[in-house]
C-alpha cells in the first residue's frame, strides 16, 4: 500500500498513467468510433487535419481516414509491445534462471549463447529474422520479443546469483525440495520486481523496433499501424507532412507513457533509490 | 603492457562468440525461402531446372548444410565473404564501399551525444530538482521516446524544406565534384541532421547516466575533502568528479555500440546515406542472403572493436581496473 501511495506522489509516474491509460482508451474505442475497416478508402486523399469535420485528422495519401488508422494502431502497438515483451521476459526467465541457479558450465554455456545475441546488433537481428520468416504480425511480434531477451536474462541471472545461497533457499533445500520447486516457488518471486519494473524498457523499445521495421515496409502491410502510415507520408513529405506527423507523435506519447510508469514504479518499489 | 593484455584475453574471448553468431545465423538463413541461386536467376530474368543445378553446384549450394556451413567458415578464415548476385562483385568489397559513411556517421553521433550528455548531466546534477534539472530530465524523457526516422522526417520538413539550410540526403553533392577542403565540408553539412537524428536517444540516455553518476560521486567522502580545502565548485567537478562519474558513460558506449549500428539501418535509410545500415536493408528486401550474412560478420566484429576500445580507455581512466586483472 506504501508504495501505491509513493507511486500517486510523484507527479511523473502520476502523468505517465494518465497517458497510458489515454492510449488504452484509444485502443479499446476504436471499433466504437471508426466501425468501419480503417484501411477502407473514407474520401478524397490528403485532406489536411481540422479542414473537414468528418475526417479531424486529414487523410493520407491514399485517403484513408488518418484518425481511425490512429485509434487501431493503438492496438497494433499496444500488442506487439505487450506479447513481445511477454516473449522477451518469459525467455530471459528461463535463462537467468537456469544459469544463475545451477552455475558452472550450464552458465557458461547460456552467458555464451546471451553474449553472441548482444554483440549481434539487435535491429540487424530483426532484419534478418524478417528476411527468413516473413513480415506477418504474428512473425514480426515474436521476431521483437526474440532480440529482446539478452537484457532481462542477465537481470536474472544476477538476482538468482545473489538469492540462491540465501537461508531461505537453504532451509528449502534442506526440506528436500526439488530444484525446479525451489526456482519457481522460492528464488522466482523474490527476483520479480525488479524484472517487472525492466519490462517497462523492453516495451518502449519493443514498440520504437516495430514501429521502425514497419516504417521501412518491412512489418505487416495489412494492419493499421503507426509505423506504416509514418512510411507512407513520407512520399508526400514536402507538402502534407502532417502524414507523418501525427502518428508519430502518437508513438511518442505512448513510449513516453511506458517509460513514465516504469520509472514510477521504480521510484515506488525502490524507496531508498528515489532521485538516482 | 598488463592493459593490453588484458583487454587481449577479454578479445580472444569474444572468438567463440561470433563463431556462435556466424553459425546461428548460417543456420537460420537456410529456411529463408530462395537462395542465391533464385536471386541470380530472377536478376538474369529466368532459366531452365539445369543451368539452375549446374550453378548450385559451382556454388557448392548442392552440399550438405555442414559441409556448406564448414566451407562457409573456412572461406572466413580466408577474409572472403563470398559473391554477391545482386551487386555483381565480392560481398567483402561490397562492405567495404559502404562502411566509411556508416563509420563516419557513428562517430559523429557518439561524440554529439556523449559531449552533450556529459555538458547537460552536469548542469542537471549541479542544480537537483532546480528548472534547469526539471527541464532537461522532461527533454532527457521526451528525446528518449522520440523514433529516431521521425525526427528525421521532421528534421527534414524544417531544416531542408522550409528553411532550406541543410540538404535532404545522400552523402555529397555528386554533381560538383568538389575536393579537398570543400568536398570535406560539403559530407559535414550532409550529415548534421543524421548525426543529430541517431545521437538523439543516446544523448538522452547518456545525460541521464551522467546526471545519476554525477550525484552520486558528489556525495563521496573525497568530493568533501577537496571542497574542504577551500576549492571552487567548477575546480571540483573537473578536476575530481567528472573523471570518476565518467567511468558509467564509458562502460555505456560498449553495450550502446550495437544498438546504435542498428539505428544507423533507419537513419541511413531515411537520409538516403549509402552506408552498411541502407545495405543491410536493401540485401534483406532485394533477398541477397550472401550480403546479408557478411553484414551480420561485420557489424558483430565493429561491436567487438568497439568494446576492445572500451576496455582500454576504461583501464585508462581508471588504473584499479588493470591492478586488479
Amino acid at each position: 500500500m506504501d508504495a501505491v501511495k509513493r507511486y500517486f506522489r510523484s507527479p511523473a509516474a502520476v502523468t505517465g498513467l494518465v497517458l497510458l491509460l489515454f492510449v488504452v482508451a484509444m485502443a479499446l474505442s476504436a471499433s466504437w468510433f471508426y466501425p468501419r475497416e480503417p484501411l477502407a478508402l473514407a474520401g478524397r486523399p490528403l485532406i489536411w487535419p481540422f479542414s473537414n469535420p468528418r475526417f479531424l485528422l486529414g487523410t493520407d495519401n491514399s485517403g484513408r481516414d488518418i484518425a481511425a488508422q490512429i485509434l487501431y494502431g493503438a492496438r497494433i502497438s499496444l500488442l506487439i509491445g505487450g506479447v513481445a515483451t511477454l516473449i522477451a521476459i518469459a525467455i530471459g526467465i528461463l535463462i537467468g534462471a537456469f544459469a544463475g541457479y545451477y552455475g558452472g558450465w550450464v552458465d557458461t554455456v547460456l552467458m555464451r549463447i546471451t553474449e553472441a545475441f548482444q554483440t549481434l546488433p539487435n535491429f540487424v537481428l530483426l532484419l534478418v529474422l524478417v528476411a527468413v520468416f516473413g513480415s506477418t504480425l504474428t512473425t514480426v511480434t515474436i521476431a521483437v520479443g526474440v532480440v529482446s531477451w539478452p537484457a532481462p536474462a542477465r537481470l536474472t541471472r544476477a538476482e538468482f546469483l545473489s538469492l540462491r545461497n540465501r537461508e531461505f533457499v537453504q532451509a528449502g533445500r534442506t526440506l528436500g525440495m526439488k530444484d525446479i520447486q525451489l526456482i519457481l516457488g522460492e528464488i522466482l518471486p523474490n527476483a520479480l520486481p525488479p524484472i517487472i519494473v525492466y519490462a517497462s524498457v523492453i516495451m518502449a523499445v519493443a514498440i520504437l523496433l516495430e514501429s521502425a521495421l514497419a516504417f521501412l515496409r518491412l512489418s505487416d502491410p495489412n494492419v493499421a499501424s503507426w509505423g506504416n502510415l509514418i512510411g507512407l507520408g513520407r512520399d508526400v513529405l514536402r507538402v502534407q507532412w502532417y502524414v507523418s506527423a501525427i502518428p508519430g507523435i502518437a508513438i511518442l506519447v505512448t513510449v513516453l507513457a511506458v517509460s513514465l510508469v516504469g520509472q514510477g514504479l521504480n521510484d515506488a518499489l525502490n524507496p531508498r533509490l528515489k532521485g538516482r | 603492457m598488463r592493459i593490453l593484455r588484458l583487454a587481449g584475453r577479454r578479445l580472444a574471448a569474444s572468438i567463440p562468440t561470433l563463431a556462435l553468431i556466424l553459425i546461428g545465423v548460417f543456420l537460420l538463413l537456410q529456411f529463408a525461402p530462395g537462395d542465391t541461386v533464385d536471386a541470380m536467376m530472377a536478376q538474369m530474368g529466368g532459366g531452365d531446372a539445369a543451368t539452375a543445378t549446374e550453378l548450385r553446384k559451382f556454388y557448392g549450394l548442392d552440399l550438405s548444410i555442414p559441409a556448406q556451413l564448414g566451407n562457409y567458415l573456412w572461406r572466413l578464415v580466408r577474409l572472403d565473404l563470398g559473391f554477391s548476385s545482386i551487386y555483381g562483385k565480392p560481398v567483402a568489397s561490397v562492405i567495404l564501399e559502404r562502411l566509411p559513411p556508416t563509420i563516419l556517421l557513428m562517430t559523429a553521433s557518439l561524440s554529439f551525444a556523449f559531449f552533450f550528455g556529459i555538458v547537460f548531466g552536469v548542469i542537471a546534477a549541479r542544480g537537483v530538482n532546480k528548472w534547469p534539472d526539471t527541464l532537461i530530465s522532461i527533454l532527457g524523457l521526451i528525446f528518449y521516446a522520440t523514433p529516431s526516422f521521425w525526427f528525421g522526417l521532421m528534421a527534414i520538413v524544417v531544416f531542408s524544406i522550409y528553411l532550406q539550410w541543410l540538404p535532404a540526403g545522400g552523402f555529397e553533392n555528386i554533381g560538383a565534384l568538389q575536393t579537398g577542403i570543400w568536398r570535406t565540408l560539403d559530407i559535414a553539412r550532409h550529415l548534421v541532421l543524421p548525426t543529430l537524428t541517431l545521437g538523439l536517444i543516446f544523448l538522452a540516455i547518456y545525460l541521464r547516466i551522467m546526471r545519476a553518476s554525477m550525484l552520486e560521486v558528489l556525495n563521496l567522502d573525497y568530493v568533501r575533502t577537496a571542497r574542504a580545502k577551500g576549492l571552487d565548485e567548477t575546480r571540483v567537478v573537473i578536476r575530481h568528479v567528472l573523471r570518476n562519474a565518467l567511468l558509467p558513460m564509458v562502460t555505456l558506449i560498449g553495450l550502446q555500440a550495437g544498438t546504435m549500428l542498428g539505428g544507423s539501418v533507419v537513419v541511413e535509410s531515411v537520409f538516403s546515406l549509402p552506408g552498411l545500415g541502407r545495405l543491410a536493408y536493401e540485401s534483406v528486401v532485394q533477398r541477397d542472403l550472401n550480403t546479408l550474412l557478411g553484414i551480420v560478420f561485420v557489424s558483430a566484429l565493429l561491436v567487438i572493436i568497439v568494446n576492445f576500445a572500451v576496455d582500454l580507455v576504461y583501464a585508462r581512466l581508471d588504473p584499479r581496473i588493470s591492478a586488479e586483472g
